[in-house]
């Protein structure tokens, strides 16, 4: 919970008063900016004669192309260019690869596969211009039947989306398992209890505040590109658009400015990107594209869209043995899943959850659909929050059969803290966690015993207040790069710190941040190493000219991958500092003890020097120790050897008005566990960011169609999300269980309250309404949904 | 196309701009003026990234053509620092870290000063309801109600 303690300000790091120490409430490094109108977003970019591209989008879900006429659009006196997907094509640039594999098309050539789908582009003198004449192309279109319902995807009278692969008759994508079926198969012949459930987590949007958009820049001159855009893993991107722009690596350059939120939303190379790269090539001008919110919504990567069975096995007192689940995945017209390479289903192997049982397996299948690609996106932390979703989901529907307590219930069937590192059976090593004494201190803040003698109360009065518990374990920090690549790039991260002659830092980073705080808390991760005050420190991201190789930001993987390359960093440049100093001091290294900042004689404090001066003497006359290069500086390349297992325990109380089925979020309390807290006020920030989202999922947000495969929620008049009225005031607590294999005992946590909130929304709605006989309701529940629960039992949301 | 000139006064500076009648008072500011503090995050009314002030009163610059923004006042979040820093309100979006990626962070500021000032002894339910049509996707609200609500109690103190 929320102390009027935690909200005291420390100012310390911010008057070098001699507390160096890193961890820790830091006020933000990047507040001054941000409050006075100062950042700087990729739509801020001017450059002198920059134009501005804006896209022709399909009307159609699906259909054929048979004539584009561009002449009236060229024709336009401020337009300066028309593009067409058979332009593209006869570069070779009409389809590019995808982080799955497959290919997408970056204009349509032959036919339409969504609603929203690129089809031209137009670069004018100004944005206006260039939407005008996107009104004088005229393309017709000859109209085929939509494949929208998932469920009919792979029937044989299915109209075949994706005839551009060779040999493609149908519209499956692939196929996926994991655990083992025979074994699974005999725990639920042996049970006392199956309990089975159709689980829908629908289609979502990241939806983040600032859209997507990039500014590209070919000098002709000297051959080089510089592209300004929205992306969340600059390098991986400088990589991608060498293979498939035929560009030399050198001689391209991302920049990541300020990104306005990215939520997942900012990881794959859009069709807009690339257009801008070749609007600027063929125009040898600077060219702007910045996409408006209805394009963001219907275009760009989606998330969820499961359609789960979820089936649990039991004895008749609550111990679970095992846990079955067949899953039917919408992947859309493309598969542009952002996921390691060997993980097409993301991390939904996690989906046992927090608990020792004997046996799982679960069977995937994925489809194409005529709709927009995506999958990965929205802190899913890749796939994650399905599995999470799906557990916490089944547990619920089986406390619900056995009668049991849903805290209970988990309580009973733990892992337990000396079985980790614990193997789950579908092959995930949890490296640490101590689970009930978070889900106790959750039940603590929230007077869980009292809530629900409320509750029986409150019953007995016809009123409706339900009370959900979720508690989830995470699996963030992809990854070790023996299994985790993404198109062959291994999920590794550099750092790079130089400590200058006065003794200030800059720190390069090969991760980047869309709001997370990197600027603050990698400053102060590399402070607590070397002993330099956080505010002596820059942090330099998002330039790919500038910083080390690496795969960006989602996942959270920052500070499990990159938070741990910085300390380790700071420690090579602090082992370098240590030979300088025992030159200055002329003791032999052994002899000498380390403390915040400062080198003395063990045995004779006064006997020291500091950083700073070893920083001097490193650039300074005078010989340095046998051995020793000039310069304070060092670089790494950190490569994870397990993911990080951050966990936590939610708890939520809903009432409903059972006038109106309006579900109100009164209170929620969440218990986060990520091990070493680096900045406690900015993991606070993350967890009420992601509970928001959660509430959002849970009760408003989803991507729908019509049966034409018109998209029904391309604004934010459709697209609700939560306002400052939606949500409670967040009560937050935390409990520390380091993970032993992290430099610095971190593990993420930026994703965590996205996966865990929703199940616990969803839990105490259907909790609220158990007297209605009521087991399970889909997302989102929306009050003409939990009217229809209220009735028996609503349809699924597709 | 017809191009016309306007006068605007932006944080007490007069910009002559010239300006198609369609030209929204969001891309005048922001390519016109040079000031990119005012953001664009749905050109439908509905995020409220992009309000700012005329002649004191909250809109959305989105859903303002700039000519009729002509002869009259604008405050954009540029406009809240004062010489010396930052003002009240901006120290608590700081303190009390009420926001995280700063795009929604121009318009909320704009908002609440425009509150704050007709209502320097807001609660903090009222303050909820003030900030309810501007979206923040990082945030989750707390701690930019906590802002609020910290800077309300500085402005009555003095």
């Amino acid at each position: 919970m929320t102390t009027a303690a935690d909200r005291t300000i420390v100012t310390a790091f911010e008057d070098n008063d001699g507390k160096p120490l890193g961890h820790g409430r830091m006020l933000r490094k990047e507040d001054p900016r941000f409050v006075r109108g100062r950042g700087r977003y990729v739509d801020d970019v001017q450059l002198p004669g920059m134009l501005h591209l804006a896209i022709l989008r399909s009307p159609m879900a699906h259909a054929r192309i048979t004539s584009v006429d561009t002449s009236l659009a060229e024709a336009h006196p401020n337009v300066r260019l028309v593009v067409t997907g058979a332009m593209l094509a006869e570069k070779g640039l009409a389809w590019m690869p995808t982080l799955s594999n497959d290919v997408q098309a970056v204009l349509a050539t032959d036919k339409v596969r969504f609603q929203g789908q690129e089809v031209a582009f137009v670069v004018a003198e100004d944005r206006y211009a260039a939407r005008d004449a996107l009104e004088l192309i005229d393309v017709e279109y000859e109209p085929l039947d939509p494949v929208v319902d998932v469920r009919t995807a792979l029937s044989p009278s299915a109209p075949v989306i994706r005839d551009d692969l060779e040999g493609k008759t149908d519209n499956h994508c692939f196929d996926w398992e994991t655990g083992d079926a025979e074994s699974t198969d005999a725990v639920f012949a042996k049970a006392d209890v199956v309990v089975s459930e159709d689980i829908v987590y629908p289609r979502v949007h990241p939806a983040p505040m600032e859209t997507c958009g990039a500014v590209a820049d070919y000098d002709a001159v000297d051959g080089k590109l510089t592209l300004w855009s929205t992306t969340q893993a600059p390098h991986a991107h400088r990589t991608l658009y060498a293979i498939v722009a035929g560009l030399p690596e050198h001689k391209i350059r991302v920049i990541a400015p300020d990104i306005g939120g990215g939520f997942g939303n900012k990881v794959p190379i859009y069709p807009g990107y690339v257009c801008a790269i070749v609007g600027s090539l063929l125009t040898g001008k600077p060219v702007k594209w910045m996409e408006d919110r209805s394009e963001n919504l219907i275009s760009t990567g989606f998330a969820r869209d499961y359609i789960m069975r979820g089936e649990i096995a039991a004895t008749s007192d609550g111990r679970i043995l095992g846990i079955r689940t067949n899953v039917l995945a919408d992947h859309g017209a493309f598969n542009g899943t952002a996921a390691p390479v060997k993980y097409p289903a993301g991390f939904f192997g996690v989906f046992t959850g927090s608990y020792d049982i004997e046996a799982a397996y679960c069977k995937m299948t994925a489809v194409y659909t005529n709709k927009a690609p995506g999958g990965v996106a929205y802190a899913c932390s890749f796939r994650i929050t399905e599995a999470v979703y799906l557990v916490e989901r089944i547990v619920d529907c089986l406390a619900y059969q056995l009668q049991m307590d849903p805290v209970e219930l988990r309580m009973k069937n733990f892992i337990k803290p000396e079985q980790f590192p614990y193997e789950t059976k579908t092959g995930w090593v949890y490296d640490s966690g101590d689970y009930a004494p978070t889900m106790r201190l959750a039940k603590e803040l929230a007077g869980y015993d009292e809530l629900r003698a409320e509750q029986a109360e409150k019953r007995k009065r016809g009123e409706l207040m339900g009370i959900g518990v979720a508690f989830f374990t995470e699996a963030v920090g992809a990854g070790p790069r023996k299994d985790m690549d993404i198109l062959g790039l291994g999920m590794a991260d550099g750092c790079e710190l130089r400590v200058h002659p006065t003794g200030k830092a800059v720190v390069r980073l090969s991760v980047q941040t869309q709001g997370q705080g990197h600027e603050t808390t990698f400053a102060q991760i590399v402070a607590e190493e070397i002993g330099i005050p956080p505010q002596d420190i820059e942090v330099v991201h998002g330039d790919t000219d500038q910083t080390p190789f690496g795969l960006g930001t989602y996942g959270s993987r920052s500070t499990p991958v990159s938070g741990a390359a910085a300390a380790l960093v700071a420690r090579k440049v602090r082992d370098k500092a240590r030979l300088i100093a025992s030159a200055m001091l002329e003791v032999s290294v052994a002899d000498l003890e380390w403390s915040k900042g400062v080198f003395h004689v063990a045995g004779d404090p006064s006997a020291s020097v500091t950083i700073q001066d070893i920083a001097m003497r490193a650039h300074g006359a005078g010989d340095l120790p046998e051995g020793v290069e000039g310069g304070l500086e060092a670089q790494i390349c950190y490569n994870p050897e397990n993911l990080t297992y951050p966990h936590g325990a939610y708890i939520c109380v809903v009432d409903i008005d059972p006038g109106t089925a309006k579900v109100k979020v009164r209170r929620f309390v969440a218990v986060d566990d990520c091990g070493t807290r680096i900045n406690p006020m900015i993991i606070e920030g993350q967890v009420h960011g992601g509970l928001t989202d959660g509430v959002g999922m849970a009760l408003m947000e989803m991507i729908s169609f019509d049966e034409d495969g018109n998209c029904l929620s391309g604004s934010l008049m459709d697209y609700l999300i939560p306002t400052a009225l939606e949500v409670p005031d967040w009560e937050t607590g935390f409990t520390v269980t380091p993970s032993p294999h992290h430099p610095i005992g971190a593990k993420g946590v930026g994703e965590s309250a996205t996966v865990g909130s929703p199940p616990a929304v969803v839990n105490a709605v259907v909790d609220a309404l158990k007297p209605f006989g009521i087991r399970h309701a889909d997302m989102p529940l929306t009050p003409s949904r939990v009217w229809e629960a209220m009735k028996g039992r609503p349809t699924p949301p597709i | 196309d017809v191009v016309t000139g306007v006068g605007i006064n932006v944080n007490g500076r007069k910009y002559g701009l010239e300006v198609e009648p369609r030209t929204l008072l969001s891309d005048a500011l922001r390519d016109g003026c040079g000031l990119t503090g005012t953001h664009v995050g749905c050109e439908h009314g509905v995020c409220g990234a992009c309000t700012v002030l005329i002649e004191g009163r909250p809109v959305r610059s989105c859903l303002m053509l700039a000519v009729q923004a002509d002869g009259q006042d604008v405050t954009t979040v540029e406009g809240l620092a004062g010489a010396d820093g930052l003002n009240p309100l901006q120290e608590a979006f700081r303190a009390e870290h009420g926001l995280q990626c700063g795009f929604c962070t121009p318009g909320i500021l704009v908002t609440l000063t425009a509150h704050l000032a007709d209502h320097p002894d807001a609660t903090e339910a009222e303050l909820r309801h003030a900030v309810s049509g501007n979206l923040c996707r990082c945030t989750g609200y707390q701690n930019v109600i906590a802002a609020a609500v910290r800077a309300a109690r500085s402005a009555s103190a003095r």
